[in-house]
């Protein structure tokens, strides 16, 4: 593969030691400066595979090369030293309760850097001013709206311009403005970062607005991929079922049962 | 909430921690009184110590002079030594007479120093000649009981139900 | 006839759980005493947890600790004056107080103020994906988080137990002398040559300074182990209470026994 690809995953495949499988035979490839969507139902294994990529996850089998290294073998040292160059965005946001909006987001400039007081909240603020909220720095997390916590973890997540974002589930539970409000900073602060973003949803509509390719990934495996032009068009039957949300197909409305005639009809005791 | 506000508050509750460390010390535990003074030690040998522990008072004229640092037996006379060690500010006459003394009826045994005439003073390391042991209750029971039954043989002297056995 | 395979089997299984649990919480314990650096040199968020775990849980102490000894000043005159010695009030309250209950006491009202709260503001922390986020953010959680909380609730405990005993001791005074009206000439002086200051008083405060290590670690760990759901956290919380004052009991017994008994 080209070396352009800020992440390579080869033949992955990942078991809890449970047995429990939850991918097998992954192969994907996430190019410098694009948007990718990696899509599918929910519990298909989609924020395992983010797991894994920021290492937090080993694989049972396959190897995932982010920024050109691989991460097998790697020390909890230098995991996190390549986890400085990536960011992720939490499902609910996953903002520290116990701070203001504005130390949530120097939070890792703190934690990272030696940089002095004034220069700290300069940057705090102008990422804060980047997702619209520099006026509620001194607001608690409790005090946000759904949406306005979302926004303040994306600041939160660019706090140190990360070169790969991760975005779990950005889109869950939002109301359509904060949603889209959501959709456009993803897509503007990747291009204006000049990086790399995956992002793992369900929500289809609004992904389709913004992401360069997809990824289809059901059952553990990846069934389809394709640019939104591709799949929306896409006659795969899985897909259509997916990008149009329709109750039946190949996923069924029904879980497995005996006959419904024979069900009902037949006797008790027979 | 603000740092520095949390900042007083830890600074209250660490100084409210000392001074109930202090209070303990001093006016609990009295660190100050007692023998941590400048003291000098004497012994004094006894027949019976009864209860007598160490860190028992010693007192004169029932004001506490000391404490009794350290008590064992000598297996040369078969008799208890105790060393006493007592305030440097207070002198006793050298032929001073010491007596293991109990406070009230049932209370703790404690050493009283009862002071003579001499001219000189006990020095450090002295030992005191005159003592007189504790009064265990059990002889003195038994004396009683002797002593009443014998009818007018009582006036034997004190040294014990044993003496009046063998006659 | 029963067959006694499937309740060895389950015996087996809970003791290899029970060991395994143990051991794990030991090098949960060697982790946060090995991020103790990170805690210190990061001053601020210890003095926080000191502020959480200790002022936060004064009133409650202080409050407890002048009923607790103005009933053992009640309690203790009763039985006292039938023996005619109600003198000896202040060695008795103070003794109860500085040996057992202060520290016994105060660790168990710290594990149900400082503890539970410890554990719940963990397992929200890890049940919203906060601790998560932190170690994805290349922060180690056990240093940023647990080590401050650990330390925090391990500093507090001695203070909160000496307030307690200190506190007690002024209300048994009250009961005793200000309203009973035993001798305070007495009270004071019988106590103070009554109580060591190394054998009892010490001993005391370094029972309080071992309860506070269990405490904190049982809280601390249940916090960081605990599902992350609602019913997680709360089971978490009520598990850090109940072990809390089994541990401390039992320790208490180990403690006393080497301390005072020789």
């Amino acid at each position: 593969m080209s070396t352009d690809n800020v992440v390579e995953i080869q033949n992955l495949s990942f078991a809890y030691p449970s047995g429990r499988k939850v991918l097998s035979n992954i192969d994907l490839a996430i190019p410098r400066g694009k948007v990718i969507g990696i899509m599918g139902q929910s519990g298909c294994g989609k924020t395992t595979l983010l797991r894994m990529i920021g290492g937090a996850l080993r694989p049972s089998q396959g190897d995932v090369r982010v920024f050109g290294t691989s991460l097998r073998g790697m020390s909890q040292r230098q995991i996190y030293a390549l986890r400085r160059r990536m960011s992720m965005l939490f499902q609910f946001g996953a903002l520290f309760t116990d701070m203001s909006s504005f130390e949530n987001v120097a939070f890792q400039m703190r934690e990272h850097t030696t940089l002095d007081e004034a220069l700290i909240r300069d940057l705090a603020l102008m990422k804060l001013h980047a997702v619209g909220l520099r006026g509620a720095e001194h607001l608690m997390p409790s005090e946000l709206s759904g949406g306005m916590a979302r926004r303040v973890a994306l600041a939160r997540a660019i706090a140190l311009d990360p070169e790969l974002m991760m975005y779990d589930e950005p889109f869950a539970g939002l109301d359509p403005i904060s949603l889209g409000v959501i959709g456009q900073l993803i897509r503007k602060l990747n291009d204006a970062l000049g990086a790399t973003s995956i992002i793992v949803t369900h929500d289809i509509q609004e992904s389709l607005k913004i992401v360069d390719y997809i990824y289809f990934v059901a059952d553990g495996r990846v069934i389809a991929e394709g640019s939104a032009e591709q799949v929306k068009a896409s006659l795969e039957p899985y897909v259509h079922q997916f990008v149009w949300g329709e109750a039946d197909g190949p996923v069924p409305f029904h879980y497995p049962a005996r006959d419904y005639v024979a069900d009902l009809l037949g006797s008790p005791g027979a | 909430m603000n740092r520095t506000t949390i900042d007083l508050w830890v600074g209250i509750f660490v100084a409210l921690g000392l001074a109930a460390l202090v209070f303990l010390s001093l006016q609990v535990a009295n660190l100050t009184g007692g023998t941590s003074g400048a003291t000098y030690t004497l012994t004094a040998r006894f027949d019976d110590l009864g209860g007598l522990k160490v860190k028992a008072p010693v007192k004169s004229a029932g004001v506490v002079v000391g404490r009794v640092a350290d008590v064992r037996f000598d297996n040369q006379t078969f008799e208890a030594v105790v060393t006493l060690r007592v305030e440097r500010r207070y002198e006793f006459p050298s032929d001073t007479s010491a007596k293991i003394l109990t406070s009230g009826v049932l209370g703790d045994q404690y050493v009283g120093l009862l002071p003579g005439g001499d001219i000189e003073n006990l020095q450090d390391g002295d030992a005191i000649e005159l003592t007189q042991g504790a009064i265990v209750l059990e002889n003195l029971i038994s004396k009683f009981l002797f002593n009443s039954t014998s009818g007018s043989d009582a006036k034997k002297d004190a040294n014990g139900p044993e003496d009046e056995f063998e006659e | 006839m029963m067959n006694p395979a499937p309740m060895l089997r389950r015996l087996g299984a809970t003791t290899i759980n029970a060991l395994w649990r143990l051991g794990f919480a030991t090098r949960f314990l060697l982790a946060t005493v090995r991020h103790t650096p990170a805690a210190f040199r990061r001053l601020p968020l210890t003095v926080r947890e000191i502020y959480f775990a200790g002022v936060l849980s004064l009133t409650i102490i202080l409050v407890s600790g002048l009923f607790v000894g103005m009933v053992l000043g009640l309690q203790g005159y009763d039985t006292l004056a039938r023996f005619g010695s109600s003198e000896a009030l202040g060695v008795l309250v103070a003794l109860s107080l500085v040996r057992e209950l202060g520290p016994v006491v105060a660790a168990l009202l710290f594990a149900s103020r400082a503890g539970s709260a410890i554990t719940a503001e963990i397992g929200l922390m890890k049940a919203t994906e906060q601790l998560d986020a932190m170690e994805m953010m290349a922060v180690d959680p056990i240093a940023r988080v647990i080590a401050p909380r650990f330390w925090g609730g391990v500093l507090a405990m001695p203070l909160l137990g000496m307030l307690f005993t200190a506190t007690g001791i002024i209300g048994g005074f009250l009961i005793g002398v200000v309203m009973i009206g035993v001798d305070a000439g007495q009270f004071w002086s019988q106590m103070q040559s009554a109580v060591d200051l190394r054998q009892d008083v010490l001993n005391g405060v370094f029972k309080s300074f071992v309860f506070g290590i269990a405490v904190t670690w049982i809280a601390v760990f249940e916090g960081y182990e605990a599902p992350p759901t609602a019913e997680g956290v709360s089971g978490a919380t009520t598990r850090t209470v109940v072990t809390s004052a089994l541990v401390i009991l039992a320790l208490d017994f180990v403690l006393t026994s080497f301390m005072f008994m020789r």
